[in-house]
């Protein structure tokens, strides 16, 4: 049977069918329509999968790696930079192994169509030393799901699967099999007690594995040779084997990668093949620096780093073509009136009245600054507010207003998002209350993670307690409603909290107006059936 | 046969149902295709675009190559001048005429007109107008599926109005006949 699914859908399904027993997850672009097709498909549903939310990458990370001791295969879903949030854990699961297939998908985002950087998950195959699989398109996607958990089970290893933006958020048909059952190998009859002495013993394990995952790759029905002519041979890493083929067809030398550590013995077998070497490649030159190590210096390398691909950003049939020596098609130029139309924050946001009352009252000061973080409200940053000072990573907003108020500087403000606090603002909090440090920090609390799409957000409903928990002196926990007729009373209540000299918080609350309206037609809609 | 489309308007338009619809039609006749989405932060209010391909034959690249689309079906007019490079020389561009301003420096409309005006072929309606006359305030993208349907010689309006069918049957009835009554307005709206 077909499918018409997205990259992610892929995924989702491939991995339901090869027996999950739970997903974790944080929301992140683009890696969220992973978890919620799990969350929305009926079998998954019927079998009891695991797939509610996570209160961030590192807690989903150590979770699957709970549910692969106890024998269930679990998935871990994440945009890239939730693999640094995560990675503690994730490098330490290469060294206590796993039981149970433990699959983690990091989705990467070259372009940074909705990211801060474009770092290449790759490099953390490589820094863990476990394998990589890396689809080139939806179908692979979800074949590759029954593979990556087959491989973890064998090599008792976490399996990284590894796509970009434009596999994740593209759709095409799927032909899909029968589910397997859930698969349950009981408890792990092991300890995973990382005690250095053990450990070394574990690392060395680890180290022995290498030559079985190399082994792995070599054999691997996702990497394969295709013989077409010519002098050149082209390494079409993931994705960028459909540019290379949309480009030459199958009039190339091409060697498809889609199964890390790179497969040694077919790249020498490429190189003694052809005159020069071109390496095609989404994300950073991560296969281009392992081959010209492989290969020595000597052999004539392009790609990324020689500059006949772009240095950054995601490839393109254009640039690839181009790479490639094939001729493109004649173009229109580019409008010289077409405006940017950047995104912004909806007409009615709270967020919105959140930004005019602190610009307001900021003003008064003769300098101040306000600490963002990452969520709808960093477009804050944009006009007409232009409020932000900073967005770095999740929960930076704090404890950067934190270090600006420790070395003296005062208005300093922080404006976090609710399930952004709940990722990884809390602790900075805690130090903050600590130190003592002047600071007023804002949790615009829309009662939903928005950015992506309105999923749950962790603390709904527990954040004044946590903050008190935290030990933000209860009086100077202030709640307001973000709405234009409250706007004197927010004012206000900023002002007397960022006189305060301490930790202060405010929560301005009202619901996101997306989900509202949402979950409204919702409602409506099971009134009509009722 | 095959036939490459840009799909663009501003974030709440509705250009993915439109892909959704042509995509439903396009498996049911069996054809592969590949449609790439844009999700996530580009969605509040800023501009949007979805890489449609159709073809009898296998499809490799989530994207179309510059040059080489055959449509551009845009909710508004200067989105349809946005992703100019990529079309075809000989390639159409079918969209609404009213402008969706939600920035400041939006061009003046005289300027977008007269470039849209030197271009091979272009199909331009008030696809706000249309679908209000047809009692669906919210169906303009419909409309503009229909003014397109014409130009995808691939799929017939018969399969796209059974996709519709599909794709709308769970909101109910009303819904799906008020999507079928804007296609077919803008079907017949062409001026040829």
């Amino acid at each position: 049977m077909k499918k018409l699914l997205l990259g992610d859908e892929a995924i989702a399904l491939g991995a339901i069918h090869a027996g999950l027993g739970g997903v974790y997850a944080y929301p992140g672009t683009p890696s969220t329509e992973i978890t919620e097709f799990i969350q929305a498909d009926a079998l998954a549903r019927e079998r009891g999968v695991h797939s509610r939310w996570c209160t961030n990458e590192k807690t989903a990370m150590e979770a699957a790696l709970g549910m692969s001791y106890a024998g269930r295969r679990a998935l871990v879903c994440m945009k890239h930079v939730g693999m640094n949030v995560a990675a503690d854990a994730f490098v330490n699961s290469a060294i206590t192994g796993v039981h149970a297939g433990l699959v983690v998908v990091a989705a990467d985002d070259p372009s940074m169509h909705s990211s801060q950087n474009e770092q290449d998950s790759r490099f953390y195959g490589a820094f863990a030393m476990v394998p990589i699989m890396e689809p080139s398109n939806q179908q692979e996607a979800y074949n590759m799901m029954q593979s990556a958990f087959e491989l973890s089970e064998k090599l008792r290893e976490p399996v990284i699967v590894r796509v970009v933006t434009r596999l994740a958020h593209s759709r095409a048909a799927v032909e899909v099999h029968e589910a397997v059952d859930v698969q349950n190998l009981g408890v792990c009859q092991e300890r995973w007690v990382l005690l250095p002495g053990i450990a070394r013993a574990r690392y060395a394990a680890l180290i022995d594995k290498q030559a079985d995952m190399l082994a792995a790759s070599e054999a691997s029905v996702y990497n394969k040779q295709e013989c077409g002519g010519g002098s050149l041979g082209i390494i079409a890493c993931g994705i960028g084997y459909n540019y290379v083929k949309e480009a030459v067809g199958s009039s190339a030398n091409i060697l498809k990668v889609s199964q890390y550590p790179l497969p040694e013995k077919a790249i020498r077998r490429l190189a003694s093949e052809n005159s020069s070497i071109i390496v095609v490649e989404d994300g950073q030159p991560v296969v281009e620096q392992q081959v010209k190590a492989l290969l020595g210096a000597e052999y004539p390398l392009k790609g990324r780093l020689t500059g006949d691909l772009p240095r950054a950003g995601e490839l393109t049939p254009d640039n690839v073509a181009q790479a490639l020596g094939v001729e493109q098609k004649p173009a229109h130029a580019a409008s010289a009136i077409v405006a940017p139309r950047p995104p912004q924050l909806c007409q009615g946001c709270g967020h919105r009245d959140v930004y005019a009352a602190l610009n307001q009252v900021l003003a008064t000061y003769p300098d101040y600054r306000i600490f963002g973080d990452i969520g709808c409200y960093t477009l804050g940053a944009l006009p007409p507010f232009k409020a932000l000072a900073s967005c770095v990573d999740m929960g930076a907003s704090i404890t950067m207003a934190k270090g600006a108020a420790d070395a003296g500087f005062f208005p300093s403000v922080a404006i976090i998002g609710d399930s952004t606090f709940t990722h990884s603002g809390m602790t900075g909090l805690l130090d903050a209350v600590n130190d003592k440090s002047n600071i007023t920090v804002v949790i615009s609390d829309n009662l939903t993670t928005g950015m992506t799409g309105g999923q749950d957000s962790a603390g709904t409903s527990k954040f004044e307690a946590i903050c008190v928990a935290l030990g933000v002196e209860p009086e100077h926990v202030r709640v307001v409603v973000p709405l234009p007729k409250n706007m004197e009373e927010i004012k206000q209540i900023l002002k007397e909290e960022i006189d305060y000299p301490g930790v202060s918080v405010v929560i301005p609350r009202r619901e996101c107006i997306q989900t509202a309206a949402r979950k409204a037609r919702e409602a409506r809609k099971a009134k009509e059936n009722a | 046969m095959k036939i490459d489309i840009i799909l663009c308007g501003v974030g709440g338009q509705g250009i993915l149902s439109i892909a959704t619809i042509i995509g439903e039609a396009a498996t049911k006749a069996g054809l592969n295709l590949k449609q790439a989405e844009v999700h996530g932060m580009s969605q509040r209010g800023g501009d949007v675009q979805s890489h449609l391909r159709l073809s009898d034959e296998a499809i490799y690249s989530d994207l179309i190559a510059q040059g080489s689309a055959d449509m551009i079906i845009s909710m508004e007019p200067m989105e349809s001048l946005r992703y100019l490079p990529y079309l075809a020389k000989d390639g159409k561009i079918v969209t609404g005429s009213e402008p969706f301003v939600n920035i400041p420096n939006y061009p003046e409309m005289e300027s977008v007109q007269k470039e849209l005006g030197a271009l091979h072929a272009v199909d331009i309606m008030d696809i706000d107008a249309v679908a209000k006359s047809v009692g669906n305030l919210r169906g303009a993208n419909m409309v503009l599926l229909g003014m397109a349907a014409r130009h995808i010689q691939i799929l017939s309006a018969e399969q796209l109005q059974d996709a519709i069918r599909t794709i709308f049957a769970r909101k109910g009835e009303s819904v799906v006949e008020a999507n079928l009554k804007a296609f077919q307005a803008g079907f017949n709206g062409v001026q040829e």
